[in-house]
């Protein structure tokens, strides 16, 4: 057990607003009475892979669209890259590079006709460089080959690199990608990861939210995760696995006595179940419990010092599984 | 098909852009424009408003009209004399409704097509700003009115010239002009049409920023539009009746009297501008705060 030192309340990293590429102040948005994000405070800090994370309908999409001026935040205001959103978008945007939950392009045109609709829109792309802009960003994601197929025609997995491809037109400074690996096969999955951690260290910041754990784990450097609206935790991958509050298990055939052993070493959360005992660690030294509990003549099968892995912390930060499977 | 890790350009790291924007570039209206007129559907709708004229005309050849009968529209019997009339009475015939479904169909689609497709949030996101967007997609849209109009017209024309020849031209006054000013006095009615039509793709590219279904909106502005051709014909509202949007379209009678008083042209137009005004303005308070949720 490498971290079992708990640190309650050090999920929130003090990042400094200006050294943050994205930066939220009381967010919140409300529909009707429903509150699809409330008073949310996220700190992504430049140059990192921020994992934003939470079940479906947690509210990250709507924040992600907040972000990105889509919609409009019922109160709160945010910084992209330092500047005030509200007032600088004109400015700010054209360096941010977004996909936004899903691909979305005009069927009956072809990928290359659709990056070359969107580098149009952009009125800051030069023109000139646009032809060879656009075969570099359908290079990256590997859609060279079908760039002169209609959309329609592209599988899901085309559809979001294609997505990425338009991300990528211009040089960005901050990605803001909405499940970016949906639809994948495995292989383009690791892709789009590869991809990912590729433009991270070219110096942009990403921010990605995902509802896989596996996902934070193998590319992001920090985490904010949702739930029902609220930001819940957030700050860097270490700090998170730190906050997991590491528990004592002890097999025994008298849990009970175990238990009141533990109580008076002051171990709070005492459980008692069938064959075993336990509860949080806290300060204490795991030996010193075991020499009470010999000392008590408790008959002691097996002892454990258990941290909760990074999903069970999940689980028990927003009381829903998540899919771990990809 | 892998994607490639490290790729010399565009680095993201670079944040130089030594572009300088122009202040006014047309390159997203061109875009537009290409949408417009590249897509199938709309080369569809083009066929039919085009193939009008090529009917009128010979259905006219096969079977003259017998004269004098007074009933039909003027044009028609004049078709045998000039083919220039070809386009006159094609244009006649599809301003009820061809012309303003053409318009409905490409101003419902304006922003309701890229919400319906989720293309608008990424247009915005590019970014786009939305007084900007709408700007282009209502020059779209009049661009696309005029076109169908002189499509119309010139497929008339040329048709007739075919069939039936060219000279003198005899105006509704009874006078006969040249051809060339023949020519003329057509132009000005496809420019009086077009201002016309353009006034409905405004009302158009407002329907469509209420809305994310693009035949919806289409309906909805044809629905408008007939509307007002049918309370134009009660007599009892004569009233209402100067400020329909349909009421002066019939105006560009005007270009075949002599001389041609454009001061009779000018309620057409100034309720063209006044409807043109009012709904896009009316699109950019509803479009400029809007939650853009698809």
């Amino acid at each position: 057990m490498a971290e079992t030192t708990p640190r309650p309340g050090g999920d929130r990293e003090p990042v400094p607003a200006r050294d943050a590429s994205v930066a939220t102040y009381g967010l919140t948005k409300r529909f009707g009475h429903q509150v699809a994000v409330d008073s949310v405070e996220l700190r992504v800090p430049r140059g990192a892979v921020y994992g934003f994370l939470g079940p479906n309908g947690s509210g990250k999409t709507t924040t992600i669209r907040m972000l990105l001026g889509l919609i409009m935040p019922t109160a709160g205001r945010h910084d992209l890259l330092g500047k005030p959103f509200r007032e600088h978008a004109g400015a700010v945007l054209p360096r941010v590079g977004a996909l936004v939950e899903g691909p979305a392009f005009h069927p009956y045109l072809s990928g290359r006709a659709n990056l070359r609709r969107l580098d149009a829109a952009d009125r800051t792309a030069d023109p000139r460089t646009a032809a060879a802009r656009i075969d570099t960003a359908l290079e990256r994601v590997g859609l060279t080959s079908a760039a002169a197929k209609r959309y329609r025609a592209y599988s899901l997995g085309m559809r979001q690199r294609l997505a990425i491809a338009a991300a990528l037109l211009t040089p960005r400074e901050l990605l803001i990608l909405d499940e970016p690996t949906n639809g994948l096969d495995p292989q383009g999955t690791r892709e789009v990861r590869a991809l990912v951690s590729g433009l991270a260290a070219d110096g942009a910041t990403v921010m990605l939210s995902t509802h896989l754990l596996s996902e934070v784990e193998q590319i992001c450097t920090h985490v904010g995760v949702m739930h029902q609206g609220k930001l819940v935790a957030q700050g860097s991958l270490a700090q998170l696995r730190a906050r997991a509050v590491p528990r004592v298990r002890v097999e025994t055939e008298r849990p009970e006595a175990a238990a009141e052993t533990l109580t008076a070493l002051g171990v709070t959360d005492v459980t008692t179940g069938a064959g075993e005992a336990g509860g949080l660690l806290g300060d204490l030294a795991p030996e010193k419990i075991v020499a009470a509990l010999v000392h008590d003549d408790v008959p002691v099968r097996g002892f454990g010092v258990v941290a909760p892995d990074l999903e069970e912390l999940f689980v028990e930060l927003t009381g829903e599984g998540f899919d771990v499977s990809a | 098909m892998s994607v490639r890790e490290a790729s010399p350009t565009p680095g993201p790291a670079s944040p130089a852009r030594p572009y300088v924007p122009r202040s006014v570039s047309t390159r997203f209206l061109r875009s537009e424009l290409m949408l417009i007129f590249g897509r199938r559907r709309n080369w569809a709708g083009m066929a039919a408003l085009a193939a009008v004229p090529i009917i009128i005309a010979v259905v006219t050849k096969i079977w003259p009209p017998g004269g004098g009968g007074g009933g039909g529209p003027d044009f028609f019997n004049q078709i045998t004399n000039n083919g220039l009339f070809v386009s006159l009475a094609a244009l006649t015939v599809e301003l009820p409704l061809f012309l303003p479904l053409a318009v409905s169909a490409i101003a419902g689609d304006s922003v309701a097509g890229e919400a319906n497709t989720g293309t608008l949030r990424y247009l915005l996101t590019v970014p786009v700003d939305r007084t900007r967007l709408l700007a282009v997609k209502y020059l779209g849209v009049l661009t696309f009115a005029f076109a169908a109009v002189a499509l119309v017209a010139v497929t008339g024309t040329i048709v007739g010239l075919l069939l039936f020849g060219g000279g003198d031209v005899l105006l509704l006054s009874g006078r006969l002009v040249g051809f060339v000013e023949g020519l003329g006095r057509v132009l000005g009615v496809v420019l009086y049409l077009g201002v016309c039509l353009s006034a409905l793709g405004a009302i158009g590219v407002f329907v469509s920023t209420l809305t994310e279904q693009p035949i919806g909106a289409t309906i909805a502005i044809m629905v408008l539009t007939v509307l007002s051709f049918i309370l134009d014909q009660i007599a009892q509202l004569d009233w209402l009746h100067p400020y329909l949007l349909t009421h002066h379209w019939m105006d560009y009678g005007e270009f075949l009297r002599d001389p041609v008083d454009l001061g009779a042209l000018g309620p057409g137009l100034l309720s063209a501008a006044a409807y043109t005004g009012i709904f896009l303005t009316a699109a950019w308070a509803r479009f400029a705060g809007k939650d853009v949720s698809s």
